[in-house]
């Protein structure tokens, strides 16, 4: 049976979780909507927050998406993704392909009018439910305009995770975007406002890419924001091959959080739903959701953003989103909490690795965003499989026999490899392939019980 | 023969682009792989660059066909490339099937072929049909006929 068997009927409106008001905000003031604060009040009431990946290019179906994400039997917060021609500053495009009625693959924020924006809010957009604005951007600045402009204050990236993975821009021109991205949404959002950022730098290439290296990356772009005027954010790692190594990822982002952010900042963890290829069956594409809200829950994440069970097939309608979405609290609520008090302080395989890249890019200076444009430089951060011409591009991974990512060549980074008897033959197409399909395929052809993660 | 590979200029996927140049260099071909979200101009300065035997363009974000058609009108339309083969495949629209009149759309512009998603034996077909016609072409015999 699936946990979507036990999930409240889709559609059915639910009491919408309520934070206490901030201190500060007498009887009678109207809260202040602040997606960090919902998230850490729902996490102190032991609810996982669940959000959708969501966006049209239609405002009246991007509304209805966010009205269902809103009524869902979930804690949920809302989500507008943007589509990529504004995510790689082609608003030309954007707006011609509106008027030749080409549909876009999200919501075009700087090409509809701000007031356009704000009617699609309206009603909505509350401190019972924050919306986020995803993106992708490494150039930031107009998204950033535009969701100020529409009332918002919450949205996601980071000078690394939105530059190496998506495209050519230099990394140098991506670190100075998001430095001038984070200190233009820290003014367009003053205070007693509290504008949020998320780091991407937890998924990168999506998949193949172990575990210590997402950790380190979502760390120091958390820092990054910090030093250049946020004062809450999330950090991310996206769901790989291994529960186990998998809620070492977790665990070691969130004590590495404590050890190295300014404290008066709020942070959470996110955790993405698998973000490689999607197993393409229907009970395959449910369990591996349902493992990811049981590794939220488990290891600590506050947040998760699921994945639907058309994922390998199409963009996902707002009907599968909100079956996701339920789906995942439903397992959420049913997955106790393990208290090991030990398993977040223990030096795992993970923190150990994570802790190596921080302290190897924190010793090259003070300032976060050069020291990570010189990391890259010299190899000490090399995403495997990334072909972007700022990464050295010397690292390979392999998913070993036990299921964990592990490093076939690590290149100039401060972590070793792992040793195989008699070496490893080169990567083939074949091989690839089996790789990135690993996960989907072991889900798609598991008995439908199996596989609980 | 050198192949270039590229994806679109809004298209950010770079594991199709991986495993498509591992294909390509297994069919014992150099592969100069452009990486993702290309701008027509990049990838026309690149072709003038490189004088490829075949450009293959790779994308699975849904803005395939138009993005698509861009990109061959811009190389049919620059001097000297008007020949160059050029293939597309992928997921190229946002719905899941492929949409015959957009495809058609992309052949009437200049491309030679357009693929399903995942359809790999058509891709390695087309490449050694097209190997053979290039190693036809090369023959003295035929030269001078």
């Amino acid at each position: 049976m699936t946990g979507t068997v036990l999930a409240p009927a889709a559609g059915r409106p639910a009491a919408r979780f309520r934070p206490a008001a901030a201190p500060g905000t007498g009887a009678g003031a109207a809260p202040v909507p602040s997606f960090g604060a919902f998230v850490a009040a729902a996490a102190a009431s032991g609810r996982l927050v669940v959000q959708p990946r969501m966006g049209f290019c239609d405002p009246a179906l991007m509304r209805t998406g966010l009205e269902r994400t809103k009524a869902a039997a979930a804690t949920t917060v809302g989500t507008l993704t943007i589509d990529s021609y504004t995510r790689v500053g082609d608003e030309a495009a954007a707006r011609a392909s509106l008027a030749e009625g080409v549909p876009l693959n999200g919501y075009p924020i700087a090409t509809h009018p701000a007031a356009r924006t704000r009617r699609l809010l309206d009603g909505l957009l509350d401190d019972t439910f924050p919306v986020q604005v995803r993106h992708g951007s490494s150039r930031p600045e107009s998204i950033i305009r535009s969701l100020a402009a529409a009332g918002l204050d919450a949205t996601e990236g980071g000078p690394v995770s939105y530059c190496l993975p998506y495209g050519r821009t230099p990394l140098r021109e991506s670190v100075d975007n998001w430095a001038r991205g984070c200190e233009l949404l820290a003014a367009l959002v003053p205070a007693p406002r509290v504008p949020h950022l998320e780091s991407f730098g937890g998924c990168m290439l999506g998949q193949l890419c172990p575990p210590g290296l997402l950790v380190a990356i979502s760390l120091l772009e958390g820092l990054f924001f910090a030093q250049h005027g946020i004062r809450s954010v999330s950090l991310s790692y996206a769901q790989q091959t291994d529960p186990a190594q998998d809620e070492e990822a977790v665990r070691a982002l969130r004590r590495l959080a404590a050890e190295f952010l300014p404290p008066e900042v709020d942070r959470h963890v996110v955790l993405y739903t698998y973000m490689g290829v999607y197993p393409r069956t229907e009970h395959g594409a449910a369990s591996l959701l349902e493992a990811s809200a049981r590794l939220a829950v488990r290891a600590g994440a506050h947040r998760l953003i699921v994945k639907t069970a058309a994922e390998a097939h199409r963009i996902p309608t707002v009907d599968e989103n909100v079956r996701a979405l339920e789906t995942a609290a439903s397992i959420a609520v049913l997955t106790e909490r393990h208290g090991m008090p030990d398993a977040d302080t223990a030096d795992s395989e993970v923190y150990a690795e994570a802790r190596a890249f921080v302290e190897a890019v924190l010793d090259l200076g003070a300032d976060v965003g050069r020291a990570l444009r010189t990391a890259f430089a010299r190899g000490y951060l090399d995403v495997p499989f990334c072909l972007h011409p700022d990464n050295a591009g010397r690292s390979r991974s392999f998913v070993d026999r036990g299921g964990r990512l592990r490093w076939s060549d690590a290149g100039a980074m401060p972590v070793a490899p792992s040793l195989v008897a008699g070496g490893r033959a080169a990567l083939t197409s074949d091989g690839l392939l089996a790789a990135v399909h690993g996960l989907a395929a072991r889900y798609d052809t598991a008995a439908e019980p199996a596989l609980t993660g | 023969m050198k192949i270039l590979l590229t994806g679109t200029a809004s298209d950010s996927h770079t594991w199709n682009l991986v495993y498509l140049q591992l294909f390509l260099e297994e069919l014992e071909h150099r592969v100069v792989n452009l990486g993702p979200c290309v701008p027509d101009d990049l990838l026309a300065a690149a072709c003038r660059r490189h004088g490829p035997g075949l450009v293959v363009i790779s994308s699975v974000n849904g803005h395939g066909y138009r993005d698509g058609l861009s990109a061959v009108r811009r190389l049919r339309g620059e001097p000297g490339l008007g020949a160059v083969p050029v293939v597309i495949g992928g997921k190229l629209g946002v719905a899941g099937a492929q949409d015959p009149e957009r495809a058609a759309l992309l052949r009437a512009a200049g491309c030679d072929a357009v693929f399903d998603d995942g359809d790999v034996t058509a891709l390695r077909d087309f490449v050694t049909a097209l190997e053979a016609l290039d190693v036809f072409d090369a023959l003295p015999d035929r030269a001078t006929a």
